[in-house]
This record gives structure tokens, sequence and C-alpha cells, in this order.
């Protein structure tokens, strides 16, 4: 055993530091403008802060026991892949930059472009920029509508035209099925292989922790006998990899999930809701923690006048209708920003500006099912008598509330606040649909269901709007609500007690 | 044993949690037989596997972490394990009923009383309607419940623990067993009540002749109510015999262990027997005998070879014992005394120990307050005046039933608990009235170690920073190195090695967590410890070591001991002076021997003889109606006149004046004095 071991806020701060440095530097050297959003600060906050949490829960036994225990169940470790998977794309999607415009003749300095893209849009290159005229079906090479066109000899006729980028490669339509099925091919040859390598990788980090070769890790990782299901995770990386290679290819020459409206790929919109629905989901909880646990835990230790304020203050709160509220914050903010023009630099800053005060909204109307939680399990830690004997010694209020009853309620914390998180990205979808939700210009998948409403009733169905966003909500709710069972098993101990 | 009036015969009973080499054994082979209208003990402490064999034989064993792995169970000819759920359900509560140790979790709490009992007379019995309620009215006056026509439309909350447990008993009863199986019946009561209850069960058995199998942990029961006794031990039986065979010559060195660790009073300045180390873990297999590693008489042979059952014959009776020393054929080594034990400290300081702290007229009322504007409508008098004087180096013990304001006394000397008037003068300054800042630093003089070790430490700090709390609260030890130092120096002082501090609470047993809990104490370097219910939570091997400890460090250190306790036992053994105290108010106290050897005040009297003792047989019981009065409206004039055999109209009037006896005793009852 080390004497004096490591502060466990070391490698958290030295991963925090470098990537606050890379974040803030690195834009410049490669010429572009950074731009640092609201919503994108407080990302990189939770971040670090979760982070350092990490840190400060691998150093506390009972803490780690039940991590250490979801970490090892198969279900856990397929929804927490999932979700990584949509946690990266929702990080990438958070760097914000404007690009340099080119140089005009006698120009003084830089002029940057008023588009603020990410380094998201950078990969889905392609995607964002393939816009389509209007509405087009999955893998289709023409417009879902007909348009009336002047052909060549003068007359005019009915067609549907090609699209300006969907198949646009090919000459003979007939060749569609079979260049479809040839990439199609190709993408999940490249999962495969991608796969592969991942599995040799892992093989040969896991060896030199078992200590055992590297051709022995590999099979014992392929046989499943493992603490951690690897095996499980390398299945569902590998599918997630081949999918995504699938999809990277057609999406080359093909609209996979179609386009909207105004042309724009259905599947670059449904990525880029990603970012929308993982902000609505954290930042509220960031919002609401502090609040619920300082009022819970002082309410249920001082209680007296202490308790009847705050519980007036959450029964009065929690007796409005949440939408009522909601709708009437959002309202009055809508004006606000209507009023204020000058107040923002670009469309982004201003649709970002909207988006966090839906989160504090949020967090307001939602901390207090917490609170009320965390109120009676003070209640209850209050009459321990380890409390009692810490009074005994003379040790302060403040102190007793921060070593005795905040890390005794902790378990309670973590399990509501991944609970609660799937419920959040519903309730956007749901505010959006209403349209008290986020600013109609932000991609989301609640203002992608609320153009659904429309195109449902259009002849022929436009369907694939509707249908993207559903498969991407679905994915990441399941996951989450997987995951957030799993914790809730592991850190619930009345469901541990019942086993000797 | 043999003859056809044997009701119940258990063979090579196996119980098991869990699969694989990690499963823990709980019941690990055991066999025993119950005559028809006997009471039979199954004894043992607590992780011994006593209530599981009982919870096996009715195939109550929690499913599916556990299961019967083999056994028979021979129950008037029929083998109970073969049988299948539905057919276990018309044995249940109808020929083999249970009662548990706690009457308020086995009761439903939504169902009145006579609901509940007439489930069972309609299920088993198939009575109709009306008969039910006149069966159930005729059980609850059985058991001796007052006013039973009106008890019955009663919901359990509206009961007393006691009443509850008569209530469990009526029902357990209303399906007419052949055996009733008792979990602990008495272990959540007090000794006043448990004596009622005991009496209760023998009065019942010799009306209906129905055999008992009691599980208790408590000699002192065992010793009174019980025909046979089986000492269980790490999931197996290590002797049974009659209790009289048993009381006078115990073989097994566990057993007589158990005995020698009971405290009492011809005990007192020896330091107790004491059992080193704990039970072993059951999820191992033994070569060897499981008691080896904490026998004092083991060689080595004990641990390679598993003793097997032997049994002797004394007086036509049979004695089984599971020990090497007297498995014929094997030649035992002879037993070497150990030295020390004996000799502990000389006799009790003299009696003229400097005031440590004086309490004087000591009140605690909690308003209880109702309506929308939490108007107070009356006060529980939790304590009601209260005058106590501790001396330097010596034990005042503070007893009483449970609810009578010992532990809130307690907590108010400390001011845990606000007092409501009074005082309490500890360095002639009054605790109740300083100032917040300044009684955070006389804290660290008066400490206190509660009941429950398990609540009673945070189980998300490491031991060593629970027991150098108090020490960064009161500022002692400058730097983290010397706080270090000290805390692996008391961990020592209390037994415990300094790596300690590097581990969980949950790691320890209870007993060493009590020590825990007295190292934190003792950091702070306090004068007045008060211990509630220090070892009312441990077993007996268990408590011994306790008692030595809290023994040693008050010869050491010269400590002042409050010593809350409902144990008359460990009051015998370890107390100068006694405090008795009824219903918020102290009715008698003085110094222990004259207290226990002439109680004057009929509380006292009535206390005393309801506690079970090991030796004498034919002490008579002085029985106490009814329970304890709420604290909200306390009967007028003597509180106990409702219950003490010798009330006099005058006691109904007045509230008797302490008297001052010549040695130096102060008793409040119109009896004494005038
Ligand atoms: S067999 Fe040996 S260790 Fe076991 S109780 Fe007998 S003497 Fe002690
Ligand atoms: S005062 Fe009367 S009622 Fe009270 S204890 Fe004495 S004799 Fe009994």
């Amino acid at each position: 055993m080390a004497k004096r071991s490591r502060p466990f806020w070391l490698w958290p701060a030295v991963t925090v530091l470098i990537l606050a440095l890379a974040w803030w530097q690195l834009p410049a050297q490669f010429g572009v403008r950074p731009v640092y959003l609201w919503t994108d600060r407080l990302i990189f906050l939770l971040l670090a802060g979760a982070l350092f949490l990490g840190g400060w829960i691998r150093r506390r036994e009972h803490l780690r026991q039940p991590w250490v225990e979801v970490f090892r169940q198969r279900r856990a470790m397929v929804a927490l892949v999932v979700l990584l998977a949509f946690v990266i794309t929702g990080l990438l999607d958070s760097v914000h930059y404007r690009k340099p415009l080119p140089m005009v003749d006698g120009q003084q300095g830089v002029q940057y472009s008023v588009e603020v893209v990410t380094l998201l849009d950078e990969l889905l290159g392609t995607l964002r920029e393939g816009t389509e005229k209007t509405y087009s079906a999955p893998f289709a090479m023409t417009q879902l509508a007909r348009e009336t066109v002047t052909l060549p000899d003068g007359t005019q006729s009915r067609i549907r035209p090609r699209l300006r980028h969907g198949g646009a490669h090919l000459t003979d339509p007939s060749q569609r099925g079979r260049d479809i099925l040839a990439s199609g091919l190709a993408g999940a040859a490249i999962g495969v292989g991608l796969t592969m390598l991942v599995w040799l990788l892992l093989g040969a980090i896991l060896s030199r922790r078992w200590q055992t070769s590297w051709r022995a890790a590999l099979t014992r990782i392929v046989h499943g006998r493992t603490e951690v299901p690897w095996r499980a995770i390398l299945v569902t990386a590998g599918s997630l990899l081949v999918l995504m290679a699938m999809t990277a290819l057609w999406s080359r020459h093909w609209h996979v999930f179609g386009t909207d409206k105004v042309g724009e790929d259905v599947l670059y919109l449904a990525i880029k809701s990603i970012r929308t629905g993982l902000v609505i989901g954290t930042l509220t909880t960031l919002v609401m923690l502090p609040f619920a646990i300082l009022l819970g835990i002082m309410a249920g230790y001082f209680r007296g006048w202490v308790d009847d304020i705050i519980q007036y203050l959450y029964t009065t709160l929690s007796s409005i209708p949440g939408v009522l509220l909601i709708a009437a914050a959002v309202l009055s903010i809508q004006v606000y920003i209507a009023n204020h023009p000058d107040l923002f630099e670009t469309a982004t800053d201003r649709a970002d500006l909207r988006l966090l005060a839906l989160c504090v909204i949020l967090g307001i109307t939602s901390w207090t099912n917490l609170c009320r939680l965390l109120r009676g399990e003070t209640f209850k830690l209050r009459e321990m008598d380890y409390i009692q004997a810490a009074t005994a010694f003379g040790v302060g209020h403040f102190t007793i509330l921060g070593r005795h009853v905040l890390p005794n309620v902790l378990h309670i914390v973590l399990i509501i606040v991944v609970l609660d998180f799937s419920g959040l990205v519903l309730a956007e979808a749901v505010l959006s649909y209403v349209g008290v939700g986020v600013d109609p210009s932000t991609i989301s998948w609640g203002n992608m269901i609320n153009g659904a409403r429309l195109e449902l009733a259009r002849e022929p169905v436009v369907w694939w709007s509707l249908a993207a966003a559903f498969v991407f909500m679905f994915a990441l709710v399941l996951s989450a609500n997987l995951f957030a069972d799993a914790v809730r098993d592991a850190f619930d101990p009345r469901l541990r007690e019942q086993s000797p | 044993m043999s003859g056809d009036d044997i009701l119940l015969r258990v063979r090579d009973l196996r119980v098991q949690f869990g699969q694989g080499p990690q499963a823990v054994r709980a019941v690990d082979g055991v066999d025993f037989a119950i005559r028809r209208g006997e009471t039979f003990a199954l004894l043992g402490e607590s992780g011994c596997g006593k209530s599981m064999s009982a919870l096996a034989l009715l195939q109550l064993v929690p499913r599916p972490a556990g299961r019967i792995t083999s056994g028979e169970v021979w129950f008037d000819g029929q083998d109970l394990l073969a049988l299948s759920e539905q057919q276990m359900r018309q044995v249940r509560g109808h020929r083999i009923s249970m009662i548990f140790q706690e009457p308020m979790t086995s009761l439903n709490p939504v169902m009145t009383v006579g609901e509940q009992i007439g489930e069972v007379l309609e299920q088993h019995l198939g009575l109709p309607r009306r008969a039910r309620r006149d069966r159930t009215i005729e059980l609850l006056t059985d058991v001796g419940i007052p006013a039973p026509a009106r008890r019955i439309d009663d919901y359990p909350h509206q009961l007393s623990g006691g009443m509850k447990q008569r209530v469990m008993i009526a029902m357990a009863l209303a399906g007419e067993p052949d055996l009733l199986i008792a979990d602990e019946p008495t272990t959540a009561l007090d000794v006043t009540i448990q004596a009622q209850v005991l009496e209760l069960l023998a009065k019942i058995q010799r009306d209906t002749g129905m055999a008992i199998l009691l599980i208790t942990h408590d000699l002192g029961i065992v010793a009174e109510t019980v025909d046979h006794v089986a000492v269980m031990y790490a999931g197996q039986i290590v002797e049974a015999a009659s209790r009289r065979e048993l009381f006078a010559s115990p073989l097994h060195p566990y057993t007589r262990k158990l005995f020698a660790a009971v405290p009492d009073r011809r005990k007192r300045g020896r330091k107790l027997e004491t059992i080193s180390g704990n039970v072993p873990p059951l999820n191992r297999r033994f070569t060897g005998c499981r008691f080896a590693e904490r026998c004092d008489e083991a060689w080595l042979r004990c641990r390679e070879q598993a003793p097997a059952w032997t049994e002797r014959e004394t007086d036509g009776e049979t004695h089984g014992v599971r020990c090497l020393r007297y498995q014929p054929g094997i030649e035992a080594p002879r037993v070497v005394s150990r030295p020390g034990s004996e000799t502990g400290s000389g006799e009790t300081k003299p009696a003229s120990a400097s005031t440590l702290l004086t309490v004087r007229d000591l009140k605690v009322h909690f308003p209880i307050r109702k309506g929308l504007f939490k108007r107070v409508v009356g006060h529980v008098y939790a304590v009601d005046g209260v005058d106590l004087q501790i001396a330097d180096g010596r034990t005042l013990a503070l007893v009483g039933e449970s609810g009578c304001g010992k532990t809130t006394a307690g907590k108010a000397i400390l001011r845990l608990i606000a007092p409501t008037a009074g005082e309490v003068i500890y360095d002639g300054q009054d605790l109740a009235r300083l100032p917040a800042d300044e009684l955070r630093r006389l804290r660290a003089r008066l400490q206190i170690i509660f009941q429950d070790p398990f609540a009673s430490m945070n189980p998300r700090m490491m031991v060593g920073n629970i027991v150098e709390e108090g020490m960064r609260a009161q500022g002692i030890g400058r730097t983290a190195e010397e706080r270090r130092q000290r805390v692996a120096q008391l961990l020592e002082q209390v037994g415990l090695p300094p790596e300690a501090a590097r581990r969980y609470p949950h790691e320890f047993s209870g007993g060493q967590r009590q020590r825990i809990c007295i190292a934190r104490a003792l950091a702070v370097e306090p004068r007045l410890i008060v211990c509630d219910e220090p070892t009312s939570a441990l077993d007996v091997s268990v408590q011994a070591q306790t008692l030595n400890l809290l023994k040693d460090l008050q010869d050491r250190f010269g400590l002042g001991y409050l010593f809350i306790t409902h144990n008359i036992s460990v009051v015998a053994y370890l107390a100068h002076d006694v405090a008795v105290m009824y219903l918020g108010r102290i009715v008698e106290q003085g110094p222990v021997d004259a207290i226990l050897d002439d109680p004057r005040h009929p509380y006292t009297r009535a206390l005393l003889s309801a506690v079970p003792s090991l030796d004498e047989n034919g002490r008579e019981i002085i029985r106490l109606e009814g329970e304890l009065p709420s604290p909200i409206n306390p009967p007028p004039g003597c509180h106990f006149h409702p219950r003490c055999p010798d009330a006099m109209p005058v006691c109904a009037e007045r509230y008797p004046d302490p008297v001052t006896l010549p040695d130096g005793r102060v008793v409040k009852c119109h009896l004494v004095g005038d």
C-alpha cells in the first residue's frame, strides 16, 4: 500500500487543463475564429465536473463498488456504448467556430463568415452541403414532387426532376439498386475491419492489465471469460461501426433519410439534434442540482422555520402546472430576445441563449422532486447516532452537513440524475412540439417532429423526418433508461439487502 | 430418547445460501428431537443459525437466495420437508405456529386485531363468522388482554409492544397447534413484560399440552423456563442436554465460556471471561473443530479432526456434546488453566471521590402540537425532575424500562436534546445554560457511547477519520501526523490494530465497532462518558469484552460513567451506584449493594424479581399488572400506584417526597420513612 497516495484530483486536473488549453489555443492555429457559446462553456464545465467526480468516486469504496457492479452488467455496458457514441457526437458538435472568408483585394485583416460551424459539420461535410430543392424520399434519385420543366424540344412536361446530389453520379437510373448494395457492402466491410482493429487494440491493452500474452487476451475476450463484458461491448461497438461506415459511404451519393422541405438532408438534421437533446438532458440537471441538494438537506437537517420556508417554496412551485410555467417563461424570454437584437452577434448566439433559458426553466420546475427526496432522507439521517456523536464533539452544523449528511445521500442524487435524463430529452421534444421549446432555428428532434405535423398530411406522405427523429430519440432514450436501471439497481440499498 | 412421545424429530438439516464454493452453510447438519408438551430451547449467539433452523422446519427459508439442501423433519409421522407448498400451508399456523421477535413488523398494520386472528380461525378451523368473533375474544382473554371485547377492533398501532406480542401469541394459538415456535419472543420487550409473556407461555403450555421450541440467546430465560436445551455454534449443535444437566455440568468449552461470560454480582472486581476472536465465516469448509480458533482447550488435533457427536448417559439422561475432549478413544492433553483472568483490579475506589457532575431537577418536556397553527395541546413529560450525582472514577447506573426517559435524560445532560428546566453542573458551570460556543469547548469533557454500534458511525468515513473527528473539532493534536499517532494509540488501547484506521466501519463486527466508538469518545480525553445501553445490541461473549474494556479504562483514567441500561446483571457487575427511573422520575437511588440486596421501593423490587437468573430456581416473581403508563398523562399521585401491589389511598393523591435512609439512599414512596 502506498504511503501517501496521489490526490484524487491530479489526473482529472491535468486532463481538464489540457482540454481547456486545446479549446482555447487550437482554433487560432487553424486560422478560424472560435465562438464560445454559453452552452458550450457549461458543457465543458460539466465535463470537467464529471472527470473530477469520477476521480473522487474511484477513491471511495462505497461509491466505487456499485459502479464496478454496473460495469459488469452486460445490458448496462451495451447501453453505455450507445450512449458514448451519442455523447461524442454531441461533444464534437459543441466546438463552434467561424471560418475566414476568402481575402478580397485591399482588405485589412481577415473577415470571418457569419455562419457558425462545428467540428461535427466538418466531418459531415457532404451531408451538410449536399442540399436539394425540396422533399425527396430516402435513397431517391428524383424529387418527390413533379415540376413543370421545358424540355430541349420546347415542349413542357411535368416530371420528377433528378436531384442535384442524390444519385447524381449515376447516368442510368437502373443502376441504383446495384450502387446502393455495392456501397453498403463496402461500408460493412470497412466497419468489420475497424471492429477487428478495435479488438486487437483492446487485446493489447487488456493483456498488459491481465499480465497475459496478447493472443491469450484476444481469445479470452472472444470467449467472454472476462469480468467486464468486453465481448458484448465489442459486438455493440462493432455493430455501431458497421452502421456508421455503411451510412457514411451511402451518404456520399445518397440521402439515406431523404431530404426535408427546403432540401436539407434529414440524416444531417437528426445527427445535429443530438447535441440539443444532450444539452437539455444534462445542463438542466446542472442547474437544478445545487438548489435541490442544498435546500433539501438544509430543510431536513435544520427543520423548524427553515424547513417551513423550503417546503412552502417547493410545494408552491410543484403545484403550478409545469407546462404553464415553462410557456410563460419561454414566451417572455422570446420577447426579451426580440427586443434586444443588438446583444447577439449571430443567429446562433440567439438560439443558444434560448436553449440555455429553456434548461434553466426546466431545471427550476424539476428540482422539487429531488429536493423532497433528499429532505426525507436527511430527516432520517439526522436522528442517526453518528450525527449526534458529531454534535457531542462540538462539530459545527455545516461541517456535519458536508461530512456526514451529503456523502450519505449522494447515491440518491446519482440515481435521480440518471433517471431524469431521458425524461428531459423527451420533454424537449414535447415542448418544441407545443411551440414553447427551443428556437425554431435550432435543429432539434422536437422541431423535426413539429414539422412532421404538416408533412404527414401531404400526399404522398413524407414520413422520413418523423422516422429519423424517432429512431435517434428512441436509441438515446432507450440506452439511457437501460443504463439508469442498472445504476439504480446497483445503488439502491433496498434492493441489495435482499441478497445475504 | 425413544417412544412415541416424540413430536418432532429433525435429522441432518442443512440450509445453504448461494451456490458454489462461496456458499454460506448457515445450518450444517442439525439433529434434535422435541417431546410432546415440553419446552425445547435452541440457544446460541447471533449468526449461529438457530433462527434459520426454525424457519427451515416450516420451509420458510427465504428464497431464492437460500435453500434446504438436505435433511428430514419428522413431525407426527410426516416428513415436513417432503410436503408441497400447498400441503405446507395446512401445517403452518395449524399444526405448527410461529411467533417472532418483532411484534411490530409481524402484524399487518391495516387490519384490526380481530380480523387478523379471525383469518387464521377461518383458514384452519373453518369457523363461521359469529363463532369466529366469540373465539377471538376467548383467545384474547386467554392471553391476558384486558377488555378483549373492545380491543378486538383495535389496530396494531393502538397497542403497546407487550400487547402486540400477546396478540401474536393469540394468533399463533388460534390454529390450536401442537408445536409453537417462539423466535426470541421477548427480546424486544422489557423485563417486567418479558416475565409476563414467559409466564403466559408456561400457563398455555400447562393448559393445552403443546410443545414449545424456544429460540433465544438469553441464558437467563433458558434457566427459568426450559426442559431441554441445545446449544448452537456456527451452524451446528455443539451440546444438548436437559436444562438441569446442562446448567449443573456444562461440557463443551463454548458452553462453559458462555456461562462464565454472563456478568453478575459475584464477578465484580474481576474480569469477565471472554471468548477471543469471532464466529468463523460459514462460507468455507471446516476440517477441524469450528470452535478451535477461539477455544482455550484446543490442541493440535482439534484443527485436523472434526469432532463427532458424542452422547453420555448420566442419571438416565442423555447429554450430547460435540468436542474431541469427550470423544471416546481420544487422549486429550490436560488443560493448562490460564492465569490472569482471575485477577482484576482491586475492588471499588473509596466512596468519597469528588463529585464530577451534578444534575438538579432536570426536566425535558416535549410539546405536542396539533392543528393548522400547531397549537401546543399538551406535553410529553419524558424527564420530569431528575437529580443525579456522579463522582470521579465511579459508575452510576440509570436503570429503567424502555419509555421511562432514561435515554432522554442522558442526552439532555449532554444537551443533545435541549432540557426544559433544571441544572447540569460540571466544573462550576451550568451546561444547560451555557452559550453555544462555550458549550462546544466543554464538550470534550463529556462524551457519549450509543447503543447501536451500526448506526453510530458514518459508514462513509474511514475509522481513522471517525476517531479523529472529535480531536479536530476540539483542536487536539496540532498536525495531521500527531493526530494519526494518537489515533493509532487509541485503537491499540481498545484492542484493535492500528491498520484498522484505514478501513471502513462495515468491515468490523458489532463488538469491534463498539470499541471503535469507545476509542472515538476517548480521543478528546473526557472525564465523563454517558454509556447509552452500550452492550444491549451485543452477544454475551462480546458484551463481556466490552464491559471488561470499560472497566479497565475507568481504572486507568479515572473516568466517570453514567451507565444507562435495563440489564440488571450488567448493573450488578459494573455499577457503584444505581438510580431507578420510572416514568421520568427517579424513584430510588443509592449504592449498588444496598439496592440489589434490599430494594425498598415496590417498583425496584418488582424489577429485580422479574430478571431471570441463572441459579436461583425458587425465586418469586412479583407480577406487575399492566404496562408503563403514557408520559403524556402521568397518573396522579405516585406514578406507580396503578400497578403497585402495595398501593394505599394516599398514593393516588400525593406524589411521595424523597426520603433519605441511613445507608445513604433516597427513596420516593409513602411506604418508606413515614
Ligand atoms: S474439539 Fe477441541 S477446539 Fe473444539 S471445543 Fe473441543 S477442545 Fe475445543
Ligand atoms: S407511593 Fe404508594 S403507589 Fe407509589 S410505590 Fe409507594 S406504595 Fe406504591
